[in-house]
């Protein structure tokens, strides 16, 4: 990641210092420390919302209203026992979910999260860094993301396959289902507002909303952003379509041989998907962040509701089958999209 | 939360509502317009608002379910039978229990056990008395058959103990004579209802 792609320096950063090798390496750090927090955090929020929607507590003991909870579950995850079983594949079984883990926190090296900022002087060493918002500002951002967070979808597809476990092999081979139904819808969808901003890059998709309210892409591509956020829920596995791992009816699909930090990983990666998606969704279609006014406040105001949104939905609907998911995307979902596509070209062109 | 809507077992009374199931339907035609229908149907919207407003009504109305159990409890109905209470004469203090020995007798599964002998009045008196709770099974006959109202379930239920038998002694159960004035009429299984003046009829002795 030395490597810092910065084509578009010339149009959002000019009046900002240098990228260095340096601060990209701290802008890593941040982002795996902050969002690992969060996504720790968010299995706390997702159980108090859906228990508040259920009209119940949630976790109440541990800490006030239950906050410590996070830490117990922590010790728990991290104490308990890695049980390969007997005739999975070893090196699969233990490989799959540093895959899930490691592409979602790849993911989120291209997009932005949390404002630049400045060291100050007076820090020894690190004095005078500039840290980004975006680790690594490549000018196919977008691109980049979603293919990283497709192929974060081997972690549950090898997975699956490595346990020896049948309800493990229903599991990838729905892994496998979901991934062929939206990832078409998923590129479709967010074809238009590529094409109506002319780049693959979270600064321009920016830059181009930058003129308030009225100027986000989701007045001008309201099929693209029900698209886009119908194929993330598929993307990030949640309610309704949370096939891989339903406990009702696969005993945890993928997930069912794993325990400890093994399964964990596979939690924070889910985690991680849905503040990716969120951050997607409020970057290319609600304005993203912007420098003045509440500045970044706003962002992650829209990045909350789309989090809040996964979570309300999950206590609201229920899930789909298998073949309805396939059903829904390449009869109902792919069809839209392209149509969508077609017209804005040609609006575009006349 | 009151005792009113654990007392509401009527069941089926309610107003069912027969749902408007359609047709599958049959052409392509009929087909491609239920999904068209079901895709813009708003649906989804109503589920979306239902969760919403219960949330809102538990966290703005008061109206969380949850009942932090061995922090705060449910009422329980008086009727409940727990683990039992020796009641006392509220005038004299002394205890009611007259060592009639009906209520060894009734018990179906053999666990109390009791003994008496006489005071230096002639009157009987309970010396030995103990309640095996490995062997209860909470039945309520005891207390029904009781013709003093001596013995009578009180509300604890919370019963977990080391041993499959734990005795309870006469003293444990008899109400504390500091206690007195807060003991509680008993008003469930076996006891005097409401009515009772009404049904009392003279001895023969007097016609
Ligand atoms: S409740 Fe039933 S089983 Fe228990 S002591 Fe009374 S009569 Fe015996
Ligand atoms: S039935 Fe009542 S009065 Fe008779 S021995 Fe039992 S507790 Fe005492």
């Amino acid at each position: 990641m030395e490597v810092v792609t910065y084509t578009n320096v010339e149009t959002f950063v000019q009046h900002l210092p240098e990228v260095t090798a340096v601060g990209v390496w701290i802008k890593a750090l941040i982002i795996l420390a902050v969002i690992s927090a969060i996504a720790g955090f968010g299995t706390f929020i997702e159980r108090k919302v859906l228990a508040f929607m259920q009209r119940r507590l949630g976790p109440m003991h541990v800490g006030p209203y239950g906050l410590l909870q996070l830490i117990a579950d922590g010790i728990k995850l991290f104490t308990k026992e890695d049980i390969v079983p007997q005739n999975a594949n070893r090196l699969i079984f233990m490989v799959a979910p540093i895959i899930t883990a490691a592409t979602a926190f790849i993911a989120l090296a291209a997009v932005p999260v949390f404002p630049d900022f400045t060291i100050p002087q007076w820090v020894p060493v690190l004095g005078g860094t500039f840290v980004p918002s975006i680790a690594a500002d490549l000018n196919i951002g977008i691109l980049f993301v979603l293919g990283m967070m497709a192929a974060g979808l081997y972690g549950p597809l090898l997975a699956g396959m490595a346990q020896a476990n049948k309800w493990g092999i229903i599991g990838a081979a729905r892994t496998a289902v979901q991934f062929l139904s939206y990832e078409v819808v998923t590129g479709l969808s967010i074809l238009a507002p590529i094409m109506l901003v002319g780049s693959l890059s979270f600064v321009d998709f920016n830059n181009y909303q930058q003129g308030g309210i009225a100027d986000w892409i989701i007045w001008k591509q309201p099929v693209a952003f029900i698209l886009f956020l119908i194929a993330g829920f598929a993307e990030t596995n949640r309610t309704p379509f949370d096939l891989l791992e339903h406990e009702a009816e696969v005993v945890s699909g993928y997930a069912t041989e794993y325990s400890g930090m093994r399964w964990g990983m596979f939690f924070i990666g889910e985690y991680a998907n849905m503040i990716t998606i969120s951050i997607i969704a409020a970057v290319v279609f609600l304005g993203g962040y912007s420098e003045e006014g509440i500045g970044w406040l706003t962002i992650i105001l829209k990045v909350g509701f789309f989090f809040f949104l996964m979570l309300w939905i999950r206590a609201a609907w229920p899930h789909v089958r298998p073949d309805q998911l396939m059903w829904l995307c390449w009869k109902v979902l792919m069809p839209i999209a392209v149509i969508n596509v077609v017209v804005t070209g040609i609006v575009m062109m006349v | 939360m009151g005792l009113e809507q654990f007392k509401n077992r009527n069941v089926g009374q309610q107003n069912y509502v027969m749902l408007d199931l359609e047709h599958t339907p049959q052409t392509g035609m009929g087909k491609f317009r239920q999904v068209v229908r079901r895709t813009f149907k708003a649906e989804l919207f109503v589920g979306l608002w239902v969760t919403m407003r219960e949330m809102i009504n538990a966290l703005f109305r008061g109206q969380m379910h949850t009942v932090k159990y061995p922090l705060e409890k449910l009422p329980i109905s008086p009727r409940y039978r727990a683990i039992h209470e020796m009641l006392r004469l509220l005038e004299s203090g002394h205890y009611r229990c007259i060592g009639c020995g009906l209520c060894e007798k009734i018990c179906i599964s053999n666990c109390i056990t009791m003994d008496t002998r006489y005071d230096e009045n002639q009157r009987k008196e309970v010396s030995e008395y103990t309640i095996n709770f490995g062997r209860c099974i909470f039945c309520g006959y005891c207390a029904e058959v009781c013709p003093e109202l001596a013995i009578v379930h009180g509300p604890r239920y919370e019963t977990a103990s080391e041993q499959r038998a734990s005795f309870s002694l006469f003293e444990d159960m008899l109400t504390p004579i500091d206690k007195l004035n807060l003991q509680q009429e008993y008003d469930g299984f076996g006891a005097v209802t409401p009515n009772a003046d009404e049904n009392i009829k003279k001895t023969p002795l007097a016609y």
